[in-house]
Order: C-alpha cells, then structure tokens, then sequence
C-alpha cells in the first residue's frame, strides 16, 4: 500500500481569503505519492514556521536512495536487512503527510530494516554520516513480541535528506528509539517518524536536535490495542540562525492507553528558532486515556524565537487525564546571581541553570554514551554562547 | 583579622518613576568576630545594603565605597565578591530547577577554594553541617530551593555558610518565617560557624528575637536609607520596648 490516500474530510471551513481551511487532526492528507500534496505554503499550519526556501529543495529535486549509504551495527538480538515495497512492514505505520517526506518516499525504492528479535541488553546503532545532497531514506525499525531493546538513528556529516522512519511496536514489547540529530552547519533535514503500537506495548522515542541548518522532526505515534505507552521525548538547542522544528501528534484511537510528550528546548543567538507543536487527538473511542504533553524553552540570549504550540482535541469524556502545558521564559537572571553570589563564575553558572533545565529529559534517556556525548555537546555550546 | 569598610554609601534603584534613592549616605565598618546587628522598619534599606554588599545588578552605587581589607569591593563581579570572602545568606533564596544540593554544595566549595575537595573529607563535612542543622541526609538529593519550606531554605543557607566559610556573613532576615525551634536551630549554626571561622556578622533583622540567640556587639537603627542612632546591645533591649515608632516620626 505504497499510494494509498485519505483525502481531508469534507467538515473544514474557510476563516478567510488567505487562509488554507484549519482541519481536525486526523482530516489531514496522507499519500505518499508527491503529486496528491499541495506545494508548500505558509499559510498552511503545518509550514506557518518555516520557508520553503530552507529546505534545500527537499520538497521537489529529484533525491537518491541512501539506505544503501546507511551503517548498521548491534548486538546479536538484532537482524538488519534492505527490504523494498514487498516487505510486510513496508508502508504499514504510516504516510507522509506533507510533501517532502512524500518527495522521499517515492525516491526511497528500498528501506533499511532493524528488527529486535530478543530482549537486547546493548543499543543498535543505524549511522546516517556525511551523506551529501538531494537524499531519501526509508528506515523500518520493529520490535517482535516480547522484546525489549534500543535502536539509536545517529544522524552527523553533511547532507540534505528526506527521510522515514516507521516503528512497529510488536504486542508486549518493550523499544526506544532515539533519532539524533547532530548535523554540520550546513545540513538540512526533514524526518517523518510513524510509529504504531501494539497491544500492551510501550514505546520510548526520544529526538535530540544540535546540529544542522534547518531540521524538521515529526513524531507521530498511533495506539491500535489497549494497554500500551508511548513516551515522547525531545531535547534541542537552537544557535543563531538555526531552525529546529519538532511536531508531535499522538493518536489515542483505543481505550486506555498512555502518553507522555516532553520537549524541552534551549536556544542562543540571532534568528535562533525552534519550533515545537504537539497535537494530541482522544478519539470516541479512546475511553480511559491517559496523557500529558510539556513544552517549555530556554531563551538564553536576545535575538532568539521558540514557538510552542500545543493542541489537545478530545471526542469523549471518558477518559483518566488529559493536559498540556508550554513555556517559554527567558535565562533568569535571580538564579545567576544565586549561584554567582556562592562564588561560581558566569560561565559555570549558566552551565549548572542550563544542564540543570535540561537535566529532566537527558536523565530519563538511559544510555550512557548518549547522555555523555549530549553534556559534551551542551558544554561546546555554552562555551561559544559565552565568548 | 579582616576589615569591611562602607563609606558614604548612596544607593539607587531604577523603578518606573525613574531613578529613587534607597541608601542616602552609610557608614559601617565591620570586623573580624564582631556582630552587628542593623534593625530597622520595613522599606528602611536594610536588605539593599545586604544585597548591594553582595553585588545585586539591580543597584546602582552612586556615590561612596565598600573596601574589604582595602580592596575595592564595587569593582568586583558578584562571583569575585563571594572569592574575596563576602558571604550573603538571601530571605528568597531562588530555586535552580534539576540542579541537585550536593551537586551545588560542592560546586560551590570547589569556586571558593579554587579546588575540589576530597570527595570523602567533603561528603563527611557535609553530613556533619547538616546533622548540626538538624537536616535529612537525603536533602542533598533534592533540587536547589525547590520545594523547600520557608525553615528548609533557611537552613540550606546556614549550610552554605558553614561549608564555605567568608570572611563576612551578612544574614539577611534569616530569622523570617522560622518558628522558636527552626529558629534556635538556625541561630546555632551561625554561632557554630563563627565560632569555627572568627568572621564578621552584618545581622540584619526587623525583630529583636533573634538577637536573644545571637548576641551583637553593635547595634544600628536604619532609617530612611540611613544610620539613625547606633549603640551596644542595650540598644536592641531600648528597641523591644519602644519600638521603631520614635525614629519614624522624628
């Protein structure tokens, strides 16, 4: 089912001459055929963020298959393979709902397929380095019943890459995914994530954004049985002239089942711009749901925008707990002169606030060298925002 | 023997209505071993020295001088302050969200010694401070100031000021908010501590209670951004009877 389409309902209703119709969640287009997208516009919600002109013709160049480009290594409990449209999995968690992941679908022929076989003690790790320009990825991660394990997506080096990544989550099993984004400066990046969960099933999905010109990040995980989790978790750190842009969209489409979206953003110099918007939809038959999502960001200098945008929409009263909230604030200069007044220099000060802040989300990652390399990574910012 | 010298200290805030002057000319010189106390009536001034002292960025000195040993002290940052040996124990002490106590504690030591301390020496001079303040050894875990009750954040302070040992305390209402016991167990501490060190107290205080546990060698009244009478403790006795009402209406 590589060119199925679920066209937008027929409930939208214009605001305006200039406005593109705002739709329900669940109403948006999905192909994954180019053509049945619309050209990118600002007036769509889903690009009211970012110009079209940063994505380095993501949306329309002719791309190359690089899932041959892609290194996998992992422990025995893992099989890795290039499977093509045949595959079973292939197409099964989602479709693109926006043009460029739709531009990288039909120019990925084959995808990159990790599959956890057992309860896997060490990570996988799928490199994505240095792969250059106008490049497409397919990137199928599952996990069999019963398993548990980690698979990390480490994505550095120069490029510009249309990619997706779909999850299976097999009954009972137990994944992490981690998708890092450690880009050069110049890289440019739109990753489309889908993953779908199944029964008693918990998910950790984890995105790290650092490096890279322009990264776009959309997580969307769907429940399909009762009982299962997904933790949504993001960090990222915007410098100037960055744009760092994370949309998650949990689909709660059967009763109880839980989620937890944390996105947590720190952000530094001029036109440094991070983008958060999560969409949460409870649907009817979605009784005994339980969920939260956070946003909050970290203004460390002038010049810098974060945008936070979280929407709840909720078909039916049933349910455990919904709630949101998202802030935006602003380094605080009190706690500065706190740690300053115990002898700390600024530097060091800004260091222990920062790490601190960003403390909640690097202590629930669980793998050591990702949380080492993360401080490493935090600590060359620092030092650059305060030179 | 240690020296902190105010000189002529005029101090100005920028509000909405423009620049207002707080501090309107003060005179104190502190010494090693020696309490003052500075009592004064809400809005005298009392807490701008403290943090002026200390280095706030919201005060502005507009004329006078603050010399520790004859260095000039206005021309140090914050940081360098808290070097030199000025310690301020704060009445709102700020909350440092995922920054863990013990991770601060010896972060700090580390800043004023220029070096880390041993890890077991430390975690044991900790355990002893914080058993003297009757704290719970799982304290350390929690975040800096978060969560904390009005006694915790007080005696997180006086932890501060045991560990790092200044040259000059300043304890800036640090008897607010405490109850008799909290505030014995508080009182004892800056007494174990000075004691220990030899510094320099500036107490400052609405209330005479806690001068019945810390005693002053001197007493200043501060009124309207200014010294107004200064005595020994008698002084402090004269105030618990009268009241500040004499100085406010004159």
């Amino acid at each position: 089912m590589t060119e199925a389409v679920i066209r937008p309902g027929s409930t939208a209703h214009s605001h305006g001459a200039s406005e593109i119709p705002l739709q329900t969640r669940s109403e948006r287009l999905r192909s994954s055929n180019p053509a049945d997208h619309v050209a990118i516009d600002g007036r769509d919600e889903q690009w009211r963020y970012l110009d079209a002109a940063r994505l380095a013709g993501l949306d329309v160049n002719v791309l190359s298959d690089a899932a041959g480009d892609l290194a996998f290594t992992g422990p025995n409990e893992f099989s890795f393979e290039l499977v093509d449209a045949t595959d079973p999995l292939f197409g099964t968690a989602g479709l693109p709902e926006d043009l460029p992941s739709a531009n990288g679908w039909s120019a990925a022929a084959k995808a990159a397929k990790v599959t956890l076989n057992g309860e896997a003690s060490e990570a996988a790790i799928l490199k994505v380095d240095g792969i250059k320009r106008d490049r497409a990825a397919h990137i199928i991660v599952t996990s069999k019943v019963h398993s548990r394990g980690t698979v990390v997506i480490d994505h550095t080096g120069d490029a510009s890459l249309a990619e997706i990544v779909e999850i299976i989550v097999g009954d009972e099993s137990e994944l992490t995914v981690v998708s890092i984004q450690d880009w050069d400066s110049e890289a440019v990046h739109t990753s489309a994530q889908f993953a779908r969960i199944g029964r008693n099933a918990k998910l950790k999905h984890i995105v790290i954004s650092l490096g890279g010109k322009t990264v776009r990040v959309t997580p969307t995980a769907e429940f399909t049985a009762p009982g299962a989790e997904v933790e949504l978790l993001g960090l990222y750190f915007a410098d100037a002239g960055q744009h760092l842009e994370h949309r998650s969209y949990v689909d709660h489409a059967v009763a109880n089942c839980k989620s937890r979206v944390t996105y947590k953003g720190a952000l530094q110099g001029k036109g440094a711009h991070t983008v958060w918007v999560g969409d949460v939809l409870i649907r009817k038959a979605a009784e005994g749901t339980d969920t939260y999502e956070l946003n909050r960001n970290l203004l460390l200098t002038d010049g810098a925008r974060a945008d936070s945008v979280p929407n709840l929409e909720i078909e039916t009263g049933e349910i455990e707990g919904a709630g949101h909230a998202s802030a935006s604030g602003r380094f605080d200069d009190e706690q500065l002169f706190y740690l300053q007044a115990r002898g700390i220099n600024e530097l060091d000060a800004r260091r222990l606030v920062v790490r601190g802040f960003l403390n909640e989300i690097i202590q629930k990652i669980g793998i050591e060298s990702i949380e080492t390399r993360l401080n490493e990574s935090i600590e060359h910012e620092l030092t650059r925002s305060i030179n | 023997m240690a020296i902190l010298q105010i000189k002529n200290l005029h101090v100005s805030v920028d509000t909405e209505q423009g620049s207002k002057e707080i501090l309107k000319g003060v005179d104190l010189t502190i010494r090693s071993g020696e309490t003052h106390a500075i009592m004064g009536p809400n809005g005298s001034g009392k807490s701008t020295l403290a943090y002026t002292i200390a280095g706030h960025p919201k005060y502005t000195v507009t004329e006078g001088e603050i010399l520790l040993d004859g260095e000039n002290v206005l021309e140090m940052s914050v940081d360098e302050r808290a070097r030199a040996g000025l310690f301020l124990a704060m009445q709102y002490p700020v909350e440092i969200p995922g920054v863990s106590v013990s991770n601060f504690l010896r972060t700090a030591k580390t800043a004023i010694t220029g070096e880390a301390p041993a890890i077991r020496p430390w975690i044991g001079e900790v355990r002893e401070a914080m058993s003297n303040l009757k704290m719970d050894p799982g304290f350390t875990e929690r975040n800096v100031n978060e969560g904390f009750s009005g006694g915790e954040k007080k005696r997180h302070e006086i932890l501060q000021l045991e560990l790092l040992k200044p040259h000059f305390a300043i304890l800036d209402e640090t008897d607010s908010g405490l109850d008799v016991d909290a505030l014995r167990v508080v009182s004892e501490g800056v007494n174990r501590a000075k004691t220990a060190k030899g510094f320099g107290v500036l107490l400052i205080t609405h209330y005479t209670r806690i001068l019945n546990y810390i005693k002053p060698d001197f007493v200043h009244v501060f009124v309207a951004g200014k010294i107004a009478e200064e005595g020994g403790p008698e002084l402090a006795e004269r105030l618990e009877a009268e009241g500040y009402d004499r100085y406010v209406k004159a």
